[in-house]
This record gives C-alpha cells, sequence and structure tokens, in this order.
C-alpha cells in the first residue's frame, strides 16, 4: 500500500530530539512548515526513554552549557509546551567527591562553569553530615547545581510527539526509514511499507541510526553505540532529595516521585544495533549496586525490581552532531547525544527549527560540527567496510 | 490463616516486630504471622495493609525482614529464636 | 566432544520427567529449583514437620504424587540437584541465580524451561483486602502448610480448581461458605460432550460438585458481579446470581479463574511468542519435541501453556527424549509416538475445559472503576481508562509507561493480562494486537547488595 507526501520538513527519528523539533517547527510563528516525522518503533522508545532521566546542566562539557542552559528553561515551561510535566522536578543535581582530588575536579569546574553563566555551589564536609545525613561516609563534599533536577524519561518524548500531532506534525509510528535520498532539490524518504515523503528539508535524528543516515549523504561518521546499564528499586520512602552524580560518573541515582530508586552506572550493557535489541549485565550492575550503596547506605535490603538498557549513539569525543550537513544543502543533523542528550531534547527542537527558518541558530553551534569528523569520514570512506 | 490439620507439630518461639511470639516447625513465616493477626503488615505509605495472596512467590506482596535479610515470607521457613520484621520500610536505618 | 550442558529449570512435574529421562540416558544435567522440595504447585510437598498421609493430602492424586515424589528422590543423589534456588535471568547461553542471598551462574548448551503455571485473577472489588487469595494459594495453604485460609471461606471464579479447592477444604474439616463460579451450567453442559476424552478426570470434577452438594455447601453458577466487601479485611462476598444480588458472610475468599503460564524466562531466553486465542495469553512457541525458536531451548508443561499435570509430565518425557536423541542416543520412537498421543488426547480435553470455563470477559468487571487494577502499584480501573483515553494508548507496554501498570514488584503477574483485555476492549482491537508485557531482569524482586557466591 503506498502513500506519498510532500512536506516542508522531513524528520527522521522519533527520539526528543526528532519530537521536540516537531514541535518546535510547528510551533513557529508565522507560516508553519508541514511536517512529517518518522519513528521505526514506538516514540521514545530507544536512547530517550531508557537514559537515567537527569535534566542536568552540571558536568558537561563546556561547549554543551550555552544549550543547557537554554534547554533549562524550557524545562520549566514543559506543562505549556506539552500540557504534561513529565514528573520533572527541579530536586537540584549534586555531584560527589568521593576524595580530595575530586573536590578539586568540582571546584575547577564550578569556576568553569560560572564564567559559562552556570552557577554552582560547592559544599564541604560538614555540610554534607548536616545537610544530608543519607549519604556515604565516603563523600567528601558535592557540588549542587541547585536548578538541576530529573524527569521521567518515559514520558518526554512522547509527550513531545504528542503536542507536536496536535499541532498538526503528521507523526508516524511503527514507520521505518529504508532509504533517505536527494532529489534534485529535494528529498525523498522512502519508508517499509510504502509511505514516500517529499521534503525540502531533512532532519536527522535517528540517533544511533543516524550514522547510516548520515552516510547515505556521503558523510560517513565514526557513531558507534552505547546500552546504559539502569536499575531501579521498590518504592521507598522519601530519602534522596537531590539527584545524585559522582566524579567519575560510575554511578548515578535518583528516586523518582513514586518513590522508586532509580540508578545506574558502571559501563557498557550489551546491545545489537542490527537486531535492535538490549540487555542489562549482571555483572555491571553487581558492580554498580554496591557503589550505589555506598553512597547512599540506606538503599542495603532494598529491593531491585528490574533492570534494562537501551541503545544509545554515541560519539568519540561525547560530543553530539548538531548542525547543518557538509554535503548536502537543507540536511540538519541532530545525533550522537552520547548518553546526555535527554536535557538538552527541549532546545535541540528549537535549535533545529532556527536552522531551518534562519539557516543559523541562537546557540553556538560550533563544537557539534559533523565536519569535526572530515578525516574519519575519509578514513571510514576509503577503508572499504559495512557500517556507519 | 486458621489451623486445620496437623495441627499438633512442635512449637517454635519467634520474635514478630519486637514481641515475643509462637508458631509451629514446619509453619513458612506467612503461616506464622497470619496465624497470629489478620494482616502482615499496615499500610505504610507505600503499600495498602497486605496479608499474602498467592501462597507460591508470584505475587510478591509478603516481603518481610528476617533476621535482618528480606524474604518471601510464604516461601521461607520459620526458624526458632527468628527475628520477623513486617514493616520493611520502617525497619530500614 | 564433551556432553552438551544441559539445564532444567522447575521441578514440578515436567521439569521431573524430563530430568528422569536424561539421568536415564546417562545425560548430565542441573535441575534448578526455586522450592527445597521437588513437585512444583499441584504435587507440592508440606515441609517434614506434617504427617499428613498423602491420601489425605492428595486425594485422588495421592499416587501419582507419591510417583513424582519418589522420582525426585531418586534423582537428587544421581544428578545435579539445586533446590531453593531461584533463575531470576537468562542471557547468553547461562542462568543467573540467586540462593540463599548468594547469587550465581550456570552455563548451559540445552536448557528446558518447566516453570509452570499460576493462577489467572481478574480485578473483582475488595480483592486486595486482607483475607483474599488465590485458589492455588488457599489450596497451597491447606496442602502444605495444614491451614484454611480464613475460618469460613467462600471459593469463587471458575475453572476445575475452583472445585476442587472447596472440596478438599470442606473434606479437611474448613468451614465452605460457598462456591461461585461465574461459568453457567449451561456452558458446561455443552462442552461436557468433550470432556468424555479424559473420563477419569471428568467423573473426579463431577464428584467434588456431587460431594459438595450432598454436604449442602451453596454451589452456585453462572454468578455475576463478584464482590468482595470489607473495610480492613473480609466480611463477605456479594454476587448477583440471575436478578438476585446476594450476600454471603466470610472471613476469607479464594478466587482464581484458571490458570496462566509464567512465562519471564521464556521471554528472557529470546524465545518468540505468539498470541494463542483459546488461553488468551502470549506463549512461547514450541515444536512437536518442545523446542523453542531458540535453538537448544526447550519450553515444557504449564509454563508454555497450560495442559495440566498430566499432560506436563507426559511433556517433560518428550522434551527428555528429544534432548536424548539431540545429543546423539537413539530415538525412542515408539515411546514418541504414544506420548504424542497421549498429549493430543489431553489438548483434546482442556480444549474442552476452556470452553466449560471461560474466563469472564472485561465488561463483567471494567465498569468499576474504583477497583485496583495493578494490585503492586494500585493503580485503579478508572484510572488506567482515563490514562487510555487522554493519551491514546493503544500498546502494552506504553500502557505500562504512562500508567505505572505493570511496574511493580510482580511485573505484572498479577494484572498483566487483565490489563490487556482492558486495553483491547477499550481502543476495540483484538487482544493479540495490543501486544505483552516484556519480562526484565530480575524476574522476581532482589535484595542488594548482589553477593556472589564464595
Amino acid at each position: 500500500m503506498s502513500e506519498r507526501l510532500e512536506v516542508d520538513v522531513a524528520i527522521v527519528g522519533g527520539g526528543l530530539a526528532g519530537c521536540s523539533s516537531a514541535l518546535h517547527l510547528r510551533r513557529r510563528d508565522g507560516a508553519k512548515p508541514a511536517v512529517c516525522l518518522m519513528e521505526k518503533g514506538a516514540l521514545g522508545s530507544q536512547a530517550s526513554g531508557v537514559n537515567f532521566g537527569g535534566v542536568r546542566q552540571q558536568g558537561r562539557d563546556f561547549a554543551e552549557l550555552p544549550l543547557a542552559i537554554r534547554s533549562r528553561s524550557i524545562w520549566s515551561r514543559l506543562p505549556e509546551l506539552v500540557g504534561a510535566d513529565c514528573e520533572f522536578v527541579a530536586s537540584g543535581h549534586i555531584k560527589l567527591a568521593r576524595s580530595e582530588a575530586d573536590v578539586d575536579e568540582l571546584e575547577r569546574y564550578a569556576e568553569g562553569a560560572a564564567d559559562r553563566g552556570l552557577r554552582l555551589e560547592m559544599i564541604g564536609a560538614g555540610r554534607i553530615r548536616d545537610e544530608y545525613p543519607w549519604l556515604g561516609k565516603n563523600v567528601r563534599g558535592a557540588s549542587l547545581a541547585p536548578e538541576d533536577g530529573h524527569a521521567n524519561p518515559r514520558l518526554v518524548a512522547p509527550a513531545f510527539g504528542r503536542a507536536a500531532r496536535a499541532a498538526g506534525a503528521d507523526v508516524r509510528e511503527h514507520t521505518r526509514v529504508v532509504e533517505a535520498a536527494r532529489d534534485g532539490d529535494r528529498f525523498t524518504v522512502r519508508c517499509a511499507g510504502g509511505l514516500e515523503v517529499s521534503a525540502r528539508f531533512l532532519v536527522n535524528a535517528a540517533g544511533a541510526w543516524a550514522g547510516a543516515i548520515a552516510a547515505g549523504f556521503g558523510e560517513r561518521v565514526p557513531i558507534s553505540t552505547h546500552a546504559p546499564n539502569m536499575l531501579v528499586t521498590e518504592p521507598l520512602p522519601p530519602l534522596v532529595t537531590r539527584s545524585i552524580g559522582v566524579c567519575g560518573g560510575d554511578v548515578y541515582l535518583r528516586q523518582a516521585a513514586r518513590g522508586n530508586v532509580v540508578f545506574g552506572g558502571g559501563g557498557e550493557a550489551w546491545c545489537d544495533l542490527a537486531l535492535e535489541r538490549s540487555r542489562p549485565l549482571t555483572d555491571l550492575s553487581a558492580r554498580t549496586i554496591p557503589k550505589a550503596i555506598d553512597i547512599v547506605p540506606r538503599l542495603a535490603s532494598a529491593l531491585v525490581i528490574r533492570s534494562w538498557s537501551g541503545i544509545e549513539g554515541m560519539m568519540p569525543d561525547h560530543l553530539p552532531v548538531i548542525g547543518f550537513s557538509r554535503t548536502t544543502p537543507n540536511l540538519v543533523h541532530a545525533f550522537g547525544f552520547s548518553g546526555h542528550g535527554f536535557q538538552l531534547g527541549p532546545v535541540i527542537g528549537m535549535i533545529v527549527d532556527e536552522l531551518i527558518r534562519d539557516g543559523a541558530s541562537k546557540s553556538p553551534l560550533e563544537p557539534f560540527d559533523i565536519g569535526r569528523f572530515a578525516a574519519e569520514r575519509r578514513q571510514l570512506a576509503s577503508a572499504d567496510t559495512n557500517g556507519g | 490463616m486458621v489451623r486445620l490439620v496437623d495441627r499438633d507439630r512442635p512449637s517454635i518461639a519467634f520474635m514478630l516486630d519486637g514481641a515475643a511470639a509462637t508458631a509451629q516447625e514446619g509453619d513458612t513465616i506467612l503461616t506464622a504471622v497470619l496465624t497470629a493477626r489478620d494482616r502482615l503488615a499496615e499500610a505504610n505509605g507505600i503499600d495498602g495493609p497486605r496479608a499474602g495472596f498467592c501462597q507460591m512467590g508470584a505475587c510478591q506482596e509478603c516481603w518481610v525482614i528476617a533476621d535482618g535479610r528480606p524474604v518471601r515470607a510464604c516461601g521461607t521457613l520459620l526458624a526458632a529464636g527468628m527475628r520477623v520484621t513486617t514493616d520493611r520500610h520502617a525497619a530500614r536505618g | 566432544m564433551a556432553e552438551p550442558r544441559i539445564v532444567v529449570v522447575g521441578a514440578g512435574p515436567a521439569g521431573i520427567r524430563a530430568a528422569e529421562v536424561l539421568a536415564t540416558h546417562r545425560l548430565p544435567l542441573v535441575l534448578v529449583d526455586e522450592a527445597p522440595k521437588g513437585g512444583g504447585q499441584i504435587y507440592r510437598r508440606a515441609p517434614d514437620a506434617f504427617r499428613r498421609p498423602y491420601a489425605a493430602r492428595y486425594g485422588f492424586e495421592a499416587d501419582k504424587a507419591q510417583a513424582l515424589h519418589d522420582a525426585i528422590d531418586r534423582l537428587a543423589g544421581r544428578i545435579d540437584y539445586r533446590p531453593s534456588t531461584l533463575v531470576w535471568n537468562v542471557f547468553d547461553r547461562h542462568l543467573d541465580t540467586v540462593s540463599d542471598g548468594r547469587t550465581g551462574r550456570i552455563a548451559f548448551d540445552v536448557l528446558v524451561l518447566a516453570t509452570g503455571a499460576m493462577d489467572r485473577v481478574l480485578p473483582i472489588p475488595g480483592w486486595t483486602l486482607p483475607g483474599v487469595y488465590t485458589l492455588g494459594g488457599a489450596q497451597i495453604a491447606l496442602k502444605s502448610q495444614g491451614c484454611a485460609v480464613g475460618k469460613r471461606v467462600v471459593f469463587a471464579g471458575t475453572g476445575p480448581l475452583l472445585y476442587l479447592v472447596a472440596y478438599q477444604y470442606a473434606k479437611a474439616g474448613a468451614s465452605v461458605a460457598a462456591v461461585l463460579d461465574t461459568s453457567p451450567a449451561a456452558t458446561k453442559r455443552r462442552a461436557l460432550a468433550g470432556l468424555a476424552a479424559s473420563s477419569g478426570t471428568l467423573a473426579k470434577g463431577l464428584y467434588y460438585w456431587a460431594w459438595l452438594a450432598a454436604r449442602r455447601i451453596a454451589v452456585e453458577e453462572g454468578v455475576t458481579d463478584i464482590g468482595i466487601v470489607g473495610d480492613e479485611a473480609v466480611r463477605a462476598v456479594r454476587y448477583r446470581r440471575d436478578a438476585t444480588e446476594k450476600s454471603i458472610p466470610c472471613d476469607a475468599v479464594g478466587m482464581g479463574f484458571g490458570l496462566k503460564s509464567e512465562t519471564q524466562l521464556a521471554d528472557l531466553a529470546g524465545c518468540e511468542f505468539s498470541f494463542d486465542p483459546p488461553s488468551r495469553q502470549w506463549l512461547p512457541e514450541r515444536n512437536a519435541d518442545g523446542e523453542s525458536s531458540v535453538p537448544g531451548v526447550y519450553v515444557a508443561g504449564d509454563g508454555a501453556g497450560i495442559g495440566g499435570a498430566d499432560a506436563a509430565e507426559l511433556w517433560g518425557e518428550r522434551i527428555g527424549l528429544a534432548v536424548a536423541a539431540r545429543c546423539g542416543r537413539a530415538p525412542d520412537a515408539a515411546r514418541i509416538a504414544a506420548i504424542d498421543r497421549g498429549l493430543a488426547s489431553l489438548a483434546r480435553f482442556r480444549a474442552a475445559i476452556d470452553r466449560a470455563f471461560p474466563v469472564p470477559p472485561p465488561e463483567t468487571w471494567s465498569d468499576r472503576d474504583a477497583t485496583i487494577l495493578c494490585r503492586c502499584e494500585s493503580i485503579r480501573i478508572g484510572e488506567a481508562k482515563a490514562a487510555v483515553r487522554d493519551f491514546a494508548l493503544v500498546e502494552m507496554n506504553r500502557l505500562k509507561a504512562v500508567t505505572r501498570i505493570g511496574m511493580g514488584r510482580c511485573q505484572g503477574r498479577m494484572c498483566g493480562l487483565a490489563a490487556a483485555e482492558l486495553l483491547a476492549r477499550d481502543t476495540g482491537q483484538p487482544l493479540a494486537a495490543v501486544g505483552r508485557l516484556r519480562g526484565q531482569p530480575p524476574v522476581k524482586p532482589m535484595p542488594i547488595p548482589w553477593t556472589t557466591e564464595a
């Protein structure tokens, strides 16, 4: 059964980046572009839905801070924007120091962050004991980002997708893109099941699968996958008042509104990009659990009730690819968030809208330019290997 | 629960939520508690009052602390001197 | 070449017979079981301190129970038997286990999953009150703990187990206030023609029914609108029969609407599932050898489709023979053919049972908005329906993400089937279209930390 659509903007990928793009494009003042979003599974079912749920400015590479700061103001407006708060709580985020070296690292970061408009507050050992008596004895100090927090990742991308639909975007789930190619001065996107979309602009928000899309336009990038290892406990009495990370990043932890403690860390779980499957790894979980107990001792004897993983796109410098294609006009990339795209999702759509409308974004995008992989692209193209 | 048959098994003493209690050899923790009172645990803001449901380790409604360890009451035999705490979340720290 | 590492999970009728066949063929195996003593649920053994003879505990099934227990007792010394060991994950040709608080790992080349079944339950008003148990739970309380679940018990639901447990309770001296069967008498009569295929079982069922009637224990058929009444514990059961509303004082209820397969490990093992219309459940696919879509993974007994204990024993033996043949032992074609005939006959009987005791459709319970649907998370039917509307939900996992149904400790064992029925009905979809909840490790909650074996 074939169906042909002509739109202004075709978006490949229904994670948060794609859904956010669809929404912002349709919320534009004045003439609104016709948008079709194609997602191979259910909206937000990959990285956007399986991540830790941290809504975090602190700890980011400084290149990301302008985007994160801009995104943070959108998180406050979620109910107005998408009709739901998605359980976003500005609980504050504390990054813990478990050594004096960690404390130094936090202080250095806080200075740099302050220069870039993110105010962080150092918390010494005394305050830790007084204000966070539930933190473990190995915690020497922390850096607090009072405006950071967490949300429910299972809800956010679908909420953006729903709002995009309500704003007139054609959002197609279970619609797998099999080919996206230039067609004169337009793009033709062909899907399994017969849908064909012709568009003036193409947004590559395909997450871990975005490399294949980019390669189709002669723009191979060294994207790999990351499978997070996540666990969650049964509901527990309120205990963990902030979202928590640590220097070293080997464990992160938060308590959801219902009381469940979500935590993760520790390296690579298992995923298979071709099979589109992922699994948490027992050994990893077994190593991460004591770290979680070390920072929140009262977790001992809690019941872990499930664990999961997912497939996230990872770039070698852990920075996303955001911006125009270097090979193809009107192709916008927004992928490779390397396991920390959740907080950025709301602003990504705004940036994509700006790029398409104005040819440029208010946010500084140079560090995310796909051109930074030019050397790798030549290597990959000449290596005669498969994959992307 | 009501003892119906095989009722004259040897008596076992144990601690139930800090109070001395007795049950019988061969009782699971669930049986021991529910022959003494009509529920396993009170509503605690997280769960409603529960008294077990499936007796076979499927429903996950009978978790208690026994000698410091969380166990399913329906699948754990009571041991003499066992300290059983039914409100696991109050028991924590 | 070394023998393949064979692991059997579950020491109920299916697992014990599979292990027995494998041991007879001198194939090394590991038999893992969550319970301290083998037997499964229907032939569940009581702790040592209990003295009731088999005839009293198992009734007409005493000989079968004895034979099965003798089999596992004989096996225990000859094989690597791991009781009191829960398998909580399957991945990459190994099992993750926990026993006495210590985690472990068992590698396999061939896996036989014999994980059995549990009661199918439906959300009825008051079903979360203390004093309400599943039919299986009420039976276990009597069989292996010598207890009745209350001083005055009502049994409600449908299925052969309803009559069996009521009979066992009354025979043991418990006070049975009533047996309430949602299946009308006419439905059972129509299905009786098919039940002649296994007339011994039919005779037993009729015997239980007659025995209860002779003792003037109220047996009501075709009941509707069952509700359990009480503030903090069971006080009564109300129901409707024809146009009349009735109420029965009681302090405990045993409820169940047939059985459903426990399939979480098959799911984690990567088995393909398909929707089985007669049982209204997704089940792992298996071929005539009992092998799933994953080479080397076999699914035996009620864990892959409800067939009853006799069928489970046959499946266990059948799979044992298939695995033996896989390992190069001479196949026993005659025995395999006999087993297949037995399974076919039992399947015809099972189909008649399903027709005689149909699961009440969602319209019989889905308008009770205040009733809890998800017991673990205390999500009510009304909340689920509102979410389906407000979020245009059409699929089970999205329902789970939005409402938290199935996100609790039991991973949807209690509410998953009912939630699917509700979703399908409210969205006008066939039941198969709404999908299913997926198993996630650990399949049962595990306290932390996870201490490995020394």
